[in-house]
């Protein structure tokens, strides 16, 4: 297509070409032949020669050691990106699709629910086989900031991560057998692994790889970006983006009192670490190791990952096993004092940072405040409204809602 | 008392493998003349700060930059107005008086500068009430001439500024830290009177180039700690009557995990003698009273030309992380203190009265008085010179130093502020495009807004009209919500972004 310099064209001639643009942009009713995906990267992304770079006002910034921690106006640390906007969308398909749990009950979505933070609402997530597991489904905003994944860290990169949910028992209980038999056997898959990967998929009957699978969905989880909040604004210097209880609530919240943002620290609001701060189970859960038994490392007993608060207004409730209901009951919790919920005979080295600040019933609510200033959904992907397998999507559909007990029986995650 | 037996523990083991066999044994005092001068010292720090100064330059010589821009804050009035209303590159004024509120900036180049006026400060009160008495994250901050005390948490903190002067200020009697800039790099402490803090009252943590000179700092349970940093000098500080005198730390569990290049120079390290005051679970709470300098899993640490006198435990200690029995490790960070380097030191009636802790470990060796330097983990890289002048334990694999001098080093400040971030591609324009104006509207498909190639038709070369409509928008669609104010990009931002949009094509790379 050639590409004319608008200043040049008289009047009439962009009338009819603006038309002209005004059709192409109708979205595409999809077609008999099929699903066809994106050639477009998603928000927050530019594409460079066929790859998906992201692109943040946040990369004008330093970062000492290139850490990605630091204060305000502090860049980013290390991330995954590059994935083709093919791939990336087929990510997407794959997500919500039900046709990648055993029984078809379940997909990514039902625990990672893109209207719930893409989390699930729940302390402990239930997958296929009704039981609430062992923890509870982290949010996937800015999963790809992540060095290490689950709550005790026990994986190192998204692909790894996902065999646990995809073949434990208790979660989308497949197998990958099950899986590739499921996919293979669907054409419609079998194009659009052609169109994410068309060298490896030339041949007409060249079966679908579970690599590529795993590849589609961690590109898709890498595209959920939120650094547009209005705390975003206010670091990149619109003083006015916050209210004056919210600015006391980031002051409060970065204090050497409070030192919340010692382990939440900005752009990404977590040092990625793991500290052990005590925090309890729900009533007739058994106490949770968490870092110490895959680190092998006894004095992490009790540790788990920091978790971002990036858009942590929507994901209630808080903490591994989703204790508290509420972000304030959950900041409460620091101000309870040192090893305050610890089980009785248990020995914790409870982190530094964890004492007894003293902070007042205000300061709490003005924590609160800031960190509902830390939600952006901006980039918020569509949902497919039709699914390659021909399945329905199952995560808004509540088949799994309903009573739950959160103090149920203990089952692994 | 966990933390005592880890200290017997680590010191008793240490007897164990070094002592037995070898009790009594003192270092052969040697007499000689060196033939030819010895290397000069060589560090990455060293290399970086030589590369950004030609010679001749002054040292330290790094300055917030200013605009002419001048506000006055008297008495009475609020210090945080005056930085909500000031720019990048105003010097804010602060005339002596009272001030009880919490200062925070948050942007770039601000000199906040109190006025003196025969001996009387500004002074800011937190009354034990208020949390922190100086937040800074912008970059070329200076915080000087302020009296600063009965805050709850930290005197002055920075959390990533670079590029900072906390200089010529009293802190006294306010909570966790004195002065604690942390994550940022190139920065200067000077000149400051602090006293009567639970942790650190000089706390450089998980920063680069940092130079701590000149400042008096007592009563504490810290007097200076440098703590998983890089290239820091610790020069010309009078360090007394805390529990330790100056600390160089690895604190596992910190996302930065190293520290290093720390040259602990020509201090008066005098007298660290005070009970240990600091809050349960604090690292610091480890620290045994009576201890001078102390060096936990740091490495490349020089220590030269101070005066190390009456510090009841120990004058200079290498440890590593079995003074830290109450944290949980962190198998990613290297506890061992690398490469000692001890130069000549003045050292004098260290270890006369060892804390409890101390005592019972110098017990085991049969030793009442605590040695002027240990290493409790036998490191075998370290160097020492004249290891005759002093009593010491653990350094028996010690070598003779290759240098005598640190002396090359004149600051490991850098002379120019450290720029923003140099990136290749770096386009305000399209990092805005793409990072926040993408979330409405691509470039051929409608999303929440019009498309880019819409846009493009309509404003064709005037990136103006767009910037200022985004600033400002009204509705004009029917078919499309109205769009949200983009004022909180800056005019700059959101012009640049405009152009990017009027030049992007669909799939566009560069």
């Amino acid at each position: 297509m050639t590409r004319h310099k608008p200043g040049f064209l008289p009047i009439v001639a962009t009338v009819v070409w603006l038309a002209a643009v005004w059709l192409a942009a109708v979205p595409h009713v999809a077609q008999a032949s099929g699903i066809k995906l994106s050639q477009v990267c998603p928000a927050g992304f530019e594409l460079v020669q066929g790859q998906c770079k992201l692109r943040s006002l946040y990369q004008m910034y330093p970062s000492l050691e290139d850490a990605g921690v630091g204060g305000l106006k502090t860049g980013l640390p290390a991330y995954r990106d590059g994935f083709s906007p093919q791939q990336i969308d087929l990510g997407r398909y794959l997500f919500f699709d039900p046709v990648l749990s055993g029984d078809g009950s379940v997909s990514c979505a039902s625990c990672h629910q893109p209207d719930r933070g893409f989390a699930d609402g729940r302390g402990r997530s239930v997958g296929a086989s009704g039981h609430p597991v062992r923890r509870s489904a982290p949010s996937l905003w800015n999963v790809a900031f992540q060095q290490r994944l689950f709550w005790d860290a026990r994986a190192g990169s998204l692909e790894e991560q996902m065999l646990g949910p995809l073949y434990d028992e208790h979660e989308m209980a497949t197998s990958p057998e099950q899986l590739l038999a499921a996919l293979n056997g669907i054409p419609q898959y079998r194009e659009l692994f052609r169109q994410a990967w068309p060298a490896d998929y030339q041949s007409a009957d060249a079966n679908i790889r579970l690599d590529h699978v795993y590849q589609a969905i961690a590109a898709f989880q890498t595209s959920l970006i939120s650094l547009n909040s209005r705390y975003d604004h206010y670091a990149h210097g619109y003083a006015d983006a916050l209210t004056e209880p919210e600015k006391e609530g980031l002051n409060v919240f970065r204090s050497f009192v409070a030192r919340c943002a010692e382990c939440h620290t900005p752009p990404l609001f977590t040092n990625q670490q793991i500290a052990v701060i005590g925090t309890p189970e729900p009533e007739g859960m058994p106490f949770d190791p968490g870092a110490s038994e895959p680190l092998g490392e006894p004095t992490l007993r009790g540790g788990f990952k920091v978790p971002s608060l990036r858009n942590i207004e929507l994901t209630a409730p808080y903490m591994h096993s989703g204790r508290f209901a509420t972000l304030r009951e959950a900041a409460a919790f620091y101000t309870g004092g040192r090893g305050h919920a610890v089980p009785e005979g248990e020995d914790l080295k409870i982190h530094w940072h964890i004492w007894e600040p003293g902070l007042t019933d205000a300061e709490l609510d003005r924590l609160v405040d800031f960190l509902a200033t830390l939600t952006d959904e901006s980039f918020k992907p569509r949902e497919p409204t039709e699914l390659p397998s021909g399945m329905r999507p199952v995560h808004n559909g509540g088949a799994r809602e309903g009573a739950v007990p959160q103090d149920g029986a203990l089952t692994h995650e | 008392m966990n933390k005592m037996a880890t200290i017997i523990g680590a010191v008793v083991l240490l007897a164990g493998g070094y002592y037995l066999g070898k009790s009594g044994q003192k270092p052969a005092t040697v007499i000689k003349v060196d033939s030819e001068p010895k290397a000069a010292f060589t560090s990455s720090g060293a290399e970086e700060v030589a590369a950004a100064a030609p010679a001749g330059v002054v040292v330290r010589s790094l300055v917030t930059p200013t605009s002419g821009e001048l506000i006055i804050v008297k008495d009475g009035e609020s210090i945080q107005d005056a930085v909500a209303a000031a720019s990048p590159g105003a010097v804010i004024k602060v005339m002596p008086g009272t001030y009880k509120e919490t200062v925070y900036i948050d942007k770039d180049n601000i000199t906040l500068s109190g006025v003196i006026e025969q001996g009387r400060y500004p002074v800011l009160e937190g009354e034990g009430l208020r949390n922190d008495a100086i937040l800074y994250s912008g970059n070329g901050v200076t915080v000087e001439n302020f009296y600063i005390t009965h805050y709850k948490g930290n005197g002055v903190m920075g959390q990533a500024g670079n590029n900072f002067i906390i200089r010529n200020n009293f802190i006294v009697d306010t909570g966790i830290y004195g002065i604690f800039p942390q994550l940022g790099k190139n920065g200067i402490v000077s000149h400051n009177i602090v006293s009567g803090i639970e942790d650190a009252a000089i706390y450089v943590g998980m920063s680069d180039n940092v130079d701590v000179v000149y400042n008096h700092v007592f009563d504490s349970v810290a007097g200076i700690e440098i703590e998983n940093s890089r290239h820091s000098l610790v020069e010309a500080n009078f360090v007394y009557n805390n529990t330790g005198g100056i600390l160089a730390f690895i604190t596992p569990g910190l996302p930065i995990k190293t520290c290093g290049d720390v040259l602990i120079r020509n201090n008066f390290i005098v007298n660290n003698n005070h009970e240990n005051f600091a809050i349960e679970g604090s690292l610091v709470s480890n620290i045994p009273p009576g201890t001078g300098v102390l060096v936990m899993a740091c490495d490349d640490v020089v220590v030269e030309g101070n005066i190390i006198t009456g510090n009841n435990s120990m004058g200079i200690t290498f440890t590593d992380f079995s003074l830290a029995g109450n944290a949980a490790n962190d198998p990613e960070s290297e506890p061992n203190p690398n490469r000692p380097r001890v130069l000549n030191n003045i050292m004098r009636d260290n270890g006369n009265d060892p804390a409890p802790v101390v005592r019972a470990a110098l017990a085991a060796l049969l030793e009442t008085t605590g040695p002027d330097i240990i290493d409790t983990v036998g490191m075998d890289d370290g160097c020492i010179l004249n290891p005759e002048r002093y009593r010491t334990i653990g350094l028996d694999k010690y070598t003779e130093c290759e240098f005598s001098t640190t002396a090359n080093i004149a600051s490991y400040t850098l002379p120019e502020p450290v720029p923003a971030r140099s990136m290749d591609d770096l386009d305000k324009g399209k990092l805005a495009y793409f990072g926040v104006c993408a979330g409405c509207h691509a470039y051929s498909t409608r999303m929440i807004g019009p498309p880019t190639q819409i846009i493009q038709a309509l404003y064709m070369d005037n990136p103006q009209g767009i910037a200022d409509y985004a600033a400002n928008p009204v509705k004009k669609r029917p078919d499309y919500p109205e769009m949200p104010p983009q004022s909180h990009l800056d005019e700059e931002t959101r012009l640049a972004a405009a152009e990017y949009m009027l030049k992007v094509q669909e799939g566009w790379a560069r």
